[in-house]
């Protein structure tokens, strides 16, 4: 059992937890991901480490609830318990001095991407930080990632926060501005998608954090699997990181649908039980 | 009487419908006729057929005397899972195919008088308790993987007063046995009876513990491990490498089988894994794994389900009562048949596989004959659901992570003859070194106990 030390709502229905797992603390470095699962009767859910803290022996996650596990999740307090929490998993981020970095994250992965930054800028790379969401109240984090990065762009698409737009938008005009060496991209796959495009043309390397369907998070069941460079690459062992030029976006894009129909049944008889806080107080 | 005593099964019809056993196992009566079959031969061929050595004819002899409890001593002498071995062991090709009976008629059915032993002791709650107090010798000994394997040599070195501690990368118990093998064949009470024995006679049990990532080999010798066992098991599916394979609802039996067994996804939404419940199924492969695929997309309501073999039946490395099982329940089997691509709908789920008529040419290494594809033979099976069970690749996680340790081209982990990898002290066993069947690495695992027992004794 691994108990929730701290809890915070960071964004609107977005939270932050930290969580009390030495083995995972000690062992896990930026990029890599836990794997959870709340109760018995649980799915394994991946997540990106956001943060560690050694000396507490704390490992922070964030998420925003989106499907029924998420919403479970968010109910627990600081002093419940999570039931598994398994990690380190997937490589560590490669961190490397590359000169001009620039991170585009969306909705939640701001906070898997702050690890990262965190990383570069501390062996002496610039980092040029972008952050969509779709509005104001999901842009998260802001205090931190602005300590990690040289500068730091914000966007939503309604325009309450930061540029109006999308992520790609901003990274146009910086791609004209700076000679980049690296774009880093983490957070939804459309967003993801957009950002290898545009960078292909350029022919900046790009690499994508991915956070694809899993279930084990070790190998060995394949529901992770995409397709780099014409081969079958697994996520949780291969990566969480790949080049985002060779990656097969339209695939990872289709396979994300795969249990679209039954997530929604699992969150609505979740909400029907009466465990969504809209019908609780 | 140089007949086996049939075991009665379940109605296919009724059973296909439910994740309850095929059969309840032998009655009291049954048990003692079938046992009272035993030769008691003064030198047991049998023996020999056992990947762990069981004392068949003493085990038989208590049954004949109508005492379990005393049956189960000698299983447990050399078997830590007797209850999983009377249920999946392919003892057709083992003890009872060196019976001495099966030369004149049929062979004892070695493998369900096992199975009713471990099995009352279960039903009766019997104390089989060993009284005998293992004397401790306080040497820590790690075992990586909870596995057949792992459990085998973990309990073994239990016995002879080792203090072991199992790391287990998942969130629970049992490898194989309980991702792998569906309740229908082994329910999972059986086998949590099984290794909470071994609980009780000290075992610890570690799980969410990936070690590679979450500790490494060197953290487990630096925190005193004098020896360690590795039995990872194998972790990569192999997938056919032909167009459309990731095309949603194309899923790897390990994919399908975890979210079944490990997660129980036929309990959703109480249970929070989904599966999809494909209406017309086709499984890919002509083993156990295969046939445990396609007998549990029956289970999940399967109008159709096809399973597809390359070579012919009688090549099929899956038991035969499995197979007579599987067909018994409606799974339709098309050998000499080879899937060429996968075909998706505008969405990109699978609506259909190609597939291409074999036949088989000259023998190969392996001793099988080589499937050879007929030009031409291609036509099309309409399908919303394909299931690859094809086999696994070494886990590449532990050997990458892990400095010194050497394994061969395909990834398996090199190992001398007394189970020791290319690091002092570091040993290891099942499939990660190759094996492939449950009581094979359980062998493994107790050859493997018996050498770190030889190799921490000249430490």
């Amino acid at each position: 059992m691994y108990k929730i030390v701290k809890k915070n709502e960071i964004g609107l229905r977005v939270h932050s937890y930290e969580i009390y797992a030495p083995e995972v603390a000690k062992s896990a470095k930026a990029g890599q991901f836990v794997i959870l699962r709340i109760d018995d009767k649980g799915e394994r859910i991946p997540l990106t480490i956001s943060g560690v803290s050694c000396q507490e022996s704390l490992v922070r996650i964030i998420f925003q609830e989106i499907g029924k596990s998420t919403s479970q999740l968010a109910l627990l307090n600081e002093g419940d318990y999570i039931k598994d929490f398994a990690g380190p998993l997937g490589h560590p981020a490669e961190v490397k001095k590359y000169g001009t970095v620039v991170a585009v994250a969306g909705g939640v992965g701001a906070a898997e991407v702050l690890p990262i930054i965190k990383g570069f800028k501390k062996i002496g790379n610039k980092i040029v930080t972008i952050l969509g969401a779709r509005n104001k109240d999901l842009i998260i984090l802001e205090d931190e990632l602005k300590q990690e990065s040289d500068t730091l762009f914000f966007v939503t698409n309604d325009g309450t926060y930061g540029t109006k737009g999308i992520v790609t938008d901003v990274l146009k005009d910086v791609m004209d501005k700076e000679n980049i060496n690296l774009v880093y991209t983490i957070g939804p796959i459309q967003m993801m998608k957009s950002v290898a495009e545009l960078t292909k043309g350029k022919c900046i390397k790009t690499i994508a954090s991915l956070n694809p369907i899993m279930l084990d998070g070790t190998g060995m069941c394949g529901a992770c699997r995409v397709t780099v460079d014409g081969k079958i690459k697994f996520a949780c062992v291969d990566g969480p990181e790949f080049d985002a030029h060779t990656l097969q976006w339209a695939e990872l894009v289709s396979r994300q649908n795969l249990f679209k129909n039954l997530e929604k049944i699992s969150l609505d008889n979740f909400r029907c039980n009466g465990n969504c806080k809209c019908h609780k107080n | 009487m140089s007949q086996k005593l049939k075991i009665l099964e379940r109605d296919p019809q009724i059973r296909k419908n439910d994740f309850e056993q095929v059969s309840a196992g032998y009655t009291n009566c049954e048990m003692l006729a079938e046992s009272k079959r035993c030769l008691q031969c003064k030198k047991p061929t049998c023996i020999s057929g056992c990947p762990v050595e069981v004392n068949i004819p003493g085990f038989i002899k208590h049954l004949c005397e109508n005492n379990p409890k005393k049956a189960i001593e000698i299983l447990n002498q050399k078997n830590n899972l007797p209850a999983v071995c009377g249920r999946v062991c392919p003892q057709e090709n083992q003890c009872e195919k060196m019976c001495v009976l099966a030369k004149k008629g049929e062979s004892i059915s070695i493998g369900n008088l096992e199975r009713y032993a471990a099995d009352i002791i279960v039903k009766n709650d019997i104390d089989d308790d060993d009284d005998e107090v293992i004397e401790k010798n306080n040497i820590k000994v790690a075992v990586i993987g909870s596995g057949p394997a792992g459990l085998t040599c973990g309990g073994d070195l239990l016995k002879m007063g080792y203090d072991v501690t199992i790391y287990e990368s998942l969130h629970d118990t049992g490898g194989v046995l309980r991702y792998g093998i569906p309740e229908f064949r082994l329910p999972k009470k059986i086998l949590n009876k099984e290794i909470d024995k071994l609980k009780k006679m000290g075992m610890k049990i570690i799980l969410n513990t990936l070690v590679g990532r979450t500790k490494t080999v060197q953290e487990l010798i630096d925190n005193g491990y004098k020896a360690i066992f590795v039995a990872v098991g194998a972790g990569l599916p192999v997938f056919l490498g032909i167009p459309g394979e990731n095309l949603n609802h194309i899923y790897c039996s390990n994919e399908f089988l975890v979210r079944v067994n490990l997660m129980r996804a036929f309990n959703f939404p109480d249970y929070d894994t989904p599966v999809h419940r494909g209406k017309h199924v086709v499984v890919v492969g002509g083993g156990n794994t295969g046939m445990d695929s396609a007998r549990t997309a029956i289970r999940l309501g399967a109008e159709t389900v096809k399973l597809i073999y390359r070579r012919s039946e009688s090549e099929m490395p899956a038991r035969k009562e499995e197979r007579i099982h599987a067909r018994e329940e409606g799974v339709e089997f098309i050998p000499l048949t080879n899937p060429v691509r996968f075909i998706g709908d505008e969405r990109k789920f699978v609506r259909a596989v190609e597939c291409i008529k074999m036949e088989l040419g000259e023998y190969n290494n392996s001793g099988r004959r080589h499937p050879n594809e007929i030009a031409g033979s291609n036509y099309i099976i309409e399908t919303d659901m394909v299931i690859l069970a094809l086999g696994l690749h070494p886990n590449p996680i532990l050997p990458t992570l892990t400095k010194g340790l050497n394994t061969d081209d395909r990834g398996y982990l090199l190992i001398d003859d007394n189970y020791m990898t290319s690091i002092r002290g570091v040993f290891a066993g099942g499939d990660i070194v190759g094996g492939s069947t449950v009581i094979e690495a359980m062998g493994m695992g107790k050859r493997a106990a018996k050498a770190i027992i030889k190799y921490l004794g000249q430490e």
